[in-house]
């Protein structure tokens, strides 16, 4: 068995995955309800109202699972990584607050929700905002720019994310966010609106393709960690099959196997995530932080993964039950 | 404003926020299902109506607790790194816990929000169980970091060098102040919801609205209040007991005691004067404070003086919000009281109109005490963040420009708060203008 700091390590990445695929298609709804066009453009946006209302909060939830896992089993990093990205953090967290209240005011206030409404424009401008910030605090972390002193915690750059680097993975972030909502969102409908999404997700891989494109070479200077671990031993065969992954996904859509597109998808993500965590490992914020200078006692971490296998007992068939009663039969199709 | 000042308005002022809807997150549910439960009992159309009003506010009220909770998750350590630093290892656990719970909560809110027409009526009504469930075990969760913080426990930390070792995560979540602060905001939640809910539909009595809908409505609300209201203050007692032991400071500032003294006076109002060490125009009861403390009239309650000046929390901020908040209890102990006491003699939900406008009034004072107390129990253990281990100023970020973050999160609360009313205003309304509220089954 593993030592627990990196079992604990690898379920914070698969945590970040789960939050990726679920909250990150959210993000991306919010993307499709601000480029809603055309003649269904009323529609479009209901769709995404219903497809997020009744998983979003659920979908949320990911992220703290993230941050509290992060605090309680690398109680150091977190306060290094909180302070170093202290600026896009916040204004990312501004962005979760809006985006989550000014989806329900305009949910349940009077405007019917596929109209245009002041709430749908912070709607949307939160959901395109915020992945763009959390994704370029990843090109932050692994650009090796930030140093913490061990001593005080102080951080000689807090402006490490406003770097073209960091702010390209930001825009792919997006980009597959937008991509995972619009196949989920083929899924919810039928007929023209169903082509609708599909467009949308096929545009929405190119842009994904073109930024992937532009930021793996700028990795070997911008993120050398990234770039080793890309180019060596098992990363070798990461990129090739990131690549396939999406290319099933996206033939997927075009020939409307949906089904098919959305593992594809997932699993596209996945390979990212997975991939990224396993170049950096064992750095949480290169070059300082590592799984090891920064684990909390083995007392807490133990615990903290008893109470993660215990609770998974109640969690997983909750959410069975969630997803198998909105997401089981196209629920919105008939219309 | 300096850095420290900053983080601390911004923690209250999000704490402050989020608490309502919490304490709102913790005991509506228990409202609905219990309305629901009775819709499914009695088949009386009123109570289903009542679910699904009260359903339609949860939504809001969730989702605006649950980006406010997320918010303190991210202030912990956007605004408090140095004490996550030593706190997240420690008493980290409830965290995580409170993240199962939440999660719990948020699944089970959205299969009972859009559930009514996928799920049978008996379904749909176990479907609000789990939520009613979680959410006061997920608000025990987090009180226990706060009681931890009050009395810590299951470490050893060295401030020279910083490191954190004997880590036991059960002795840190089972610190000696645990129970009482979990159960004292626990019974809050239960009151404050209870009580301002009740003036809704007390409101709506007065306008003349006396119909079944409304009856069962506070019928509903003013049991939950006879049974939380003295409830609280024998927690209350515990509370100030436990004190009396262990947090001798917040004990003194709270009851404003400057000298240390045996047969010390109860100080009911009163306006500390940090200048001369005296309360001002209050109403002393004697020996009363040293019985309430020690249950002995002539016990030695230790005053503030024998404290270092650079030691002592706020007196004159702490001592008016304690009033305030046992203020706030007496007066809604009162109207559970009378409210007993009419059902009983009269057999039926009170509806005469002097109750009905004490209701009202009464309102809003289960939040302000909520508020009030939490005002004791954070300012009362300053100047520590961690109670005689970390001082708050050591624990503050090394990030520049915290007041911009501090403007910006009041006035991003500010709206949320107005968008909150403005909500609730209308949906209020939409009660107002209907006949029997039996087209509300469909909004």
């Amino acid at each position: 068995m593993p030592p627990l700091n990196y079992l604990a390590a690898g379920v914070i990445v698969i945590s970040l995955i789960i939050y990726a695929v679920l909250g990150g298609a959210d993000f991306g709804g919010g993307v499709w309800d601000a480029l809603a066009r055309g003649p269904r453009a009323s529609a479009q946006r209901r769709t995404v109202a219903e497809a997020m209302g009744p998983v979003w909060e659920a979908n949320h939830v990911w992220l703290i699972i993230v941050i509290v896992l992060l605090f309680v089993c690398f109680a150091p990093a977190f306060a290094a990584l909180f302070t170093a990205l202290n600026v896009p953090l916040s204004i990312a967290l501004v962005g979760i607050m809006l985006r989550g209240s000014a989806f329900v005011f305009r949910a349940h206030g009077r405007q019917a929700t596929g109209e245009v409404s002041i709430w749908g424009i912070v709607f949307s401008a939160a959901s395109i905002i915020t992945p763009v910030l959390l994704g370029s605090c990843f090109g932050a972390i692994v650009s090796g720019n930030i140093h913490v002193d061990p001593k005080t915690g102080a951080v000689n750059d807090y402006l490490a994310w406003l770097a073209p680097y960091p702010l390209l993975l930001g825009l792919l972030a997006l980009a597959i966010c937008a991509f995972l909502a619009a196949i989920y969102l083929t899924l919810e409908t039928k007929g023209d609106l169903q082509e609708d999404f599909r467009k949308r997700a096929i545009g929405a891989w190119l842009v994904s393709v073109v930024l992937a494109t532009l930021a793996l070479p700028f990795s070997a200077s911008a993120a050398p960690r990234i770039w080793a671990g890309l180019t060596s031993g098992f990363g070798l065969a990461l990129v090739p099959a990131a690549v396939i992954i999406g290319a099933v996904a996206v033939i997927a859509v075009w020939q409307r196997r949906y089904q098919v597109a959305r593992i594809a998808g997932i699993a596209q993500v996945a390979l990212i995530i997975g991939g990224w965590a396993l170049a950096q490992s064992p750095y949480l914020l290169y070059p300082d932080i590592t799984i090891d200078n920064s684990a909390s006692a083995n007392a807490i971490i133990l615990a903290m993964l008893i109470a993660l296998a215990v609770g998974a007992i109640v969690l997983l068939p909750s959410m069975w039950l969630l997803y198998s009663l909105f997401k089981g039969h196209n629920p919105t199709a008939s219309r | 404003m300096t850095d420290v000042v900053a983080a601390r308005a911004l923690t209250a002022i999000s704490l402050a926020f989020h608490i309502i809807f919490s304490s709102i997150g913790i005991a509506l549910p228990l409202l609905m299902v219990i309305a629901e439960g009775q819709w499914l009992r009695t088949k009386n159309r009123a109570y289903y109506d009542l679910a699904r009003k009260w359903a339609k506010a949860a939504a809001i009220l969730f989702a605006i607790g649950a980006v406010s909770g997320t918010a303190l998750a991210f202030e912990f350590g956007l605004l408090w790194p140095g004490f996550m630093k030593v706190a997240g290892g420690v008493i980290g656990l409830p965290f995580g816990l409170e993240g199962f719970a939440f999660f719990i909560e948020a699944i089970f809110i959205g299969i009972y929000l859009y559930g009514w027409d996928k799920l049978s009526p008996r379904a749909h009504w176990l479907a609000g169980l789990p939520i009613a469930i979680a959410g006061p075990i997920s608000g025990g969760f987090i009180v226990m970091v706060n009681a931890w913080m009050n009395s810590p426990a299951g470490f050893s930390y060295d401030p020279q060098s910083g490191a954190v070792t004997n880590v036991d995560p059960i002795a840190a979540m089972f610190n000696r102040a645990w129970g009482v602060e979990v159960i004292h905001m626990t019974i809050a939640a239960y009151l404050a919801t209870a009580v301002a809910t009740a003036a809704v539909y007390a409101w709506g009595m007065l306008q003349g609205r006396r119909d079944d809908y409304h009856r069962k409505a506070l019928a509903i609300c003013l049991t939950l209040i006879v049974l939380t209201a003295p409830a609280q203050f024998i927690s209350g007692d515990a509370n100030a007991r436990f004190l009396a032991e262990n947090q001798t400071t917040k004990f003194a500032a709270m009851e404003g005691q400057y000298q240390t003294q045996a047969n010390a006076p109860l100080r009911i109002g009163g306006i500390p004067d940090p200048t001369t060490g005296k309360v001002n125009f209050d109403i002393e009861i004697a020996g009363m404070l040293s019985w309430l403390g020690y249950g002995d009239v002539n016990a030695l309650v230790k005053g503030l003086n024998d404290v270092p000046v650079e030691l002592r929390p706020a007196t004159e901020i702490i001592h008016p919000a304690f009033q305030i908040m046992v203020g706030s209890g007496t007066l809604l102990l009162l109207v559970a009281l009378a409210s007993v006491i009419y059902a009983w003699r009269k057999r039926r939900v009170p509806d005469n109109k002097w109750l009905l406008r004490a209701i009202l009034i009464s309102g809003p004072f289960g939040f302000l005490a909520i508020e009030a107390g939490w005002v004791v129990t954070e300012l009362g253990r300053q100047p520590f963040i961690i109670y005689n281990v970390m001082r708050t100023a050591n624990a503050v970020t090394t990030a520049p420009g915290l007041i911009v973050y501090l403007a910006t999160f009041v006035a991003l609360y500010l709206l949320l708060a107005a968008m909150v009313i403005w909500f609730l205003r209308q949906m209020a309304g939409e009660q107002a203008t209907q006949k029997e509220g039996s087209s509300l089954a469909t909004t």
